[in-house]
């Protein structure tokens, strides 16, 4: 008796999650991909089995190669800032996850900074964009200094609402994210291995290139699929750094939506979903993340 | 390794130090601002300092609904806190054991976390309008079948009212505490469920164990061995449940409905507010962040203090 009822312990334990996750994660998703092969009206969707969204995505983009259509300049735009934001966040994390495991020493100032590091990733996103206007604007700060140190004599306007903005902006959110899963690797390092390497002769670029980075290699591809993912799918910061006027993959989606061609922005958003999980798949080869876990 | 300080040393601090100003900088420069004087703009210099654009902020700033989706955004915090730290328990026992689907259900987790936010929060969008629509077909076949029809009985009666009862009240499922709830547990719930995972891995079962030994019931372990020990692990959910709800923008924008949250509101007033007092809602809103931050900090320390102190509770019986 107790052993049949401790059996079914777990699954009405988990039942809630599983519920939650079916309501409002997989079933949307499979509304999704059913509804971007609908028609729609001005205002409803009705069932079809059309392939027009999916043409319309991609309008003009095979015919007219070798120029890039639409879709495929904002595409080739989202993996610019991605790759950009990727790379710096994964150097600025690097160094800042190695200086608190291997420069600071005690373990009560390793959690202060790191907490330092982590506090703002509980503050608003959209107060953190809007933090920049009186820096970066075009009499903001930044420009204030530059024209005071005799550096310009105009105010620079690409400062804001620009590429530079919009990557400053997803670099001052992301970080974090890049931070949190290497320091988790590092700080699982055995030291004597690097003391190993030491006593061998190896320099320290050496130790840091052949023990260290394959040491934390889990760490930083968590890091980088979460910061690809991010980027790949942003509106908030391309549309509000971008002053509204830089397209992206996701931006594209949330102006269908406000112009209620939901068919439309559900095969937009199929498409991207299929690139970032093309790329998740790309980067799990490298790396086996249930190890880790 | 070298003793004392490395060159290596001083230059990765001077990184890290940059690192958080530019962390900090721009939050502290709107705070700053958020004091300007009456007659000051957007950027600096101050011209004096001043509450006044916290009055302007309380009196509504002509815009509506401002201090509306403040509470908005406050009462669907409270709520995701308290589902999400729920939730993330039972699932965290839950994965304690061997089930079937355990693996599905945590990758599912996985895969809530990082994809794009705009596809869920337009899943989510899309199936409350298709809910919409199949009811409100439901109601427009009902009176069409037996509102005004010849030999009418009490059940055709009864399913017309239902059917005009559609048709005259019903609008929409979407709303703050339907679909609203949903897209933001979908962003709580997998944070949740790691913290769990990772308090559960270093748990000892031999306290659950004596427990039982003792004669405690399931519930007397949870609530008097298993619940003090992982407490400052669950003020670590509620942390993520209420701050990541209250800043949630992405998620939100196609689900909450007519019901707007703060950062909806907040990216709203970008392209219209040109004052100050965007910075004094700036403030406000990272001031409730922070308060939130610093309760749950102070909550563990006091955890952590009254278990140094009480050490042991042996032989004093339950309480």
């Amino acid at each position: 008796m107790l052993e049949a009822k401790s059996r079914w312990t777990p699954y009405w334990q988990a039942a809630p999650l599983a519920l939650v996750f079916l309501i409002f994660f997989i079933l949307p998703l499979l509304v999704t991909f059913i509804v971007s092969f609908w028609t729609y009206t001005g205002y409803s969707i009705a069932p079809a089995f059309v392939s027009d969204n999916y043409l319309t995505a991609f309008d003009k983009c095979f015919s007219s190669l070798p120029d890039l259509c639409t879709t495929f300049r904002t595409y080739l735009s989202t993996l610019k800032f991605c790759f950009l934001v990727w790379l710096i966040t994964l150097v600025l994390g690097f160094t800042i996850a190695y200086y608190l495991t291997f420069e600071i020493k005690t373990p009560t100032m390793r959690i202060v900074l790191a907490l330092l590091t982590t506090i703002p990733f509980w503050t608003s996103n959209v107060i953190r964009m809007i933090s920049w206007i009186p820096l970066l604007g075009r009499n903001g700060l930044v420009n204030q200094a530059l024209m005071g140190a005799g550096i310009t004599s105009q105010p620079i306007d690409w400062l804001l609402y620009s590429s530079f903005s919009v990557t400053l902006s997803l670099v001052h959110i992301n970080t974090v994210f890049m931070i949190v899963p290497i320091l988790n690797s590092m700080s699982r390092i055995d030291r004597s291995l690097i003391e190993a390497a030491y006593d061998n002769g190896a320099s320290a670029w050496q130790t840091l290139w052949n023990v260290i980075i394959p040491l934390t290699k889990t760490g930083i591809a968590i890091g980088s699929i979460f910061v690809i993912t991010v980027v790949m799918g942003d509106f908030i910061s391309v549309g509000l750094m971008g002053g509204q006027q830089i397209a992206s993959a996701g931006k594209v989606i949330e102006t269908q939506i406000t112009a209620l061609q939901f068919p439309i922005a559900a095969a937009n958003a199929i498409v991207l979903l299929a690139v970032v999980l093309m790329i998740i798949w790309t980067m799990l080869r490298f790396v086996d993340i249930r190890k880790e876990l | 390794m070298t003793e004392g300080r490395t060159k290596t040393f001083y230059v990765l601090t001077l990184i890290f130090a940059l690192y958080v100003l530019f962390l900090y900088g721009p939050t502290i420069t709107i705070l700053v601002l958020s004091f300007q004087g009456p007659s000051g703009g957007m950027t600096f210099p101050m011209n004096g300092v001043s509450l006044h654009w916290f009055h302007n902020l309380w009196n509504g700033i002509g815009v509506p609904n401002v201090v509306d989706a403040l509470i908005n955004s406050l009462k669907l915090g409270i709520v995701v806190t308290i589902v999400t730290v729920v939730i993330s328990i039972m699932a965290g026992y839950a994965f304690r054991k061997r089930f079937r689907g355990s693996n599905l259900l945590f990758f599912t987790a996985i895969a809530s976390l990082i994809l794009p936010s705009i596809v869920v929060s337009l899943g989510i969008a899309l199936e409350f309008q298709l809910v919409n629509q199949t009811i409100t077909g439901w109601g427009d076949t009902l009176v069409e079948n037996y509102v005004d029809i010849e030999n009418p009985t009490a059940w055709t009666n009864f399913l017309g009212w239902i059917g005009t009862s559609i048709q005259d009240n019903y609008q929409t499922l979407m709303g703050l505490f339907t679909s609203g709830l949903g897209a933001h547990l979908t962003w709580t719930l997998p944070f949740g469920l790691l913290i769990m995972f990772a308090v559960f891995n270093r748990f000892n079962p031999a306290y659950e164990e004596a427990a039982r030994d003792l004669g405690a019931s399931p519930w007397q372990t949870f609530r008097y061995v298993v619940l003090p020990m992982i407490l400052p692990s669950l003020v670590g959910v509620a942390l993520f449940g209420f701050t990541l709800s209250w800043d949630e923008i992405a998620r939100s924008s196609q689900a909450v409905g007519s019901a707007n949250t703060l950062p909806l509101t907040l990216r709203g007033l970008t392209t219209t507010v040109t004052t100050p007092v965007i910075y004094a809602l700036g403030t406000v809103t990272t001031a409730v962040s922070f308060a939130v931050i610093l309760t749950a900090f102070i909550a563990v320390l006091i955890v952590q203090a009254r278990r140094r102190r009480h050490g042991s509770d042996a032989g004093k019986g339950v309480v």
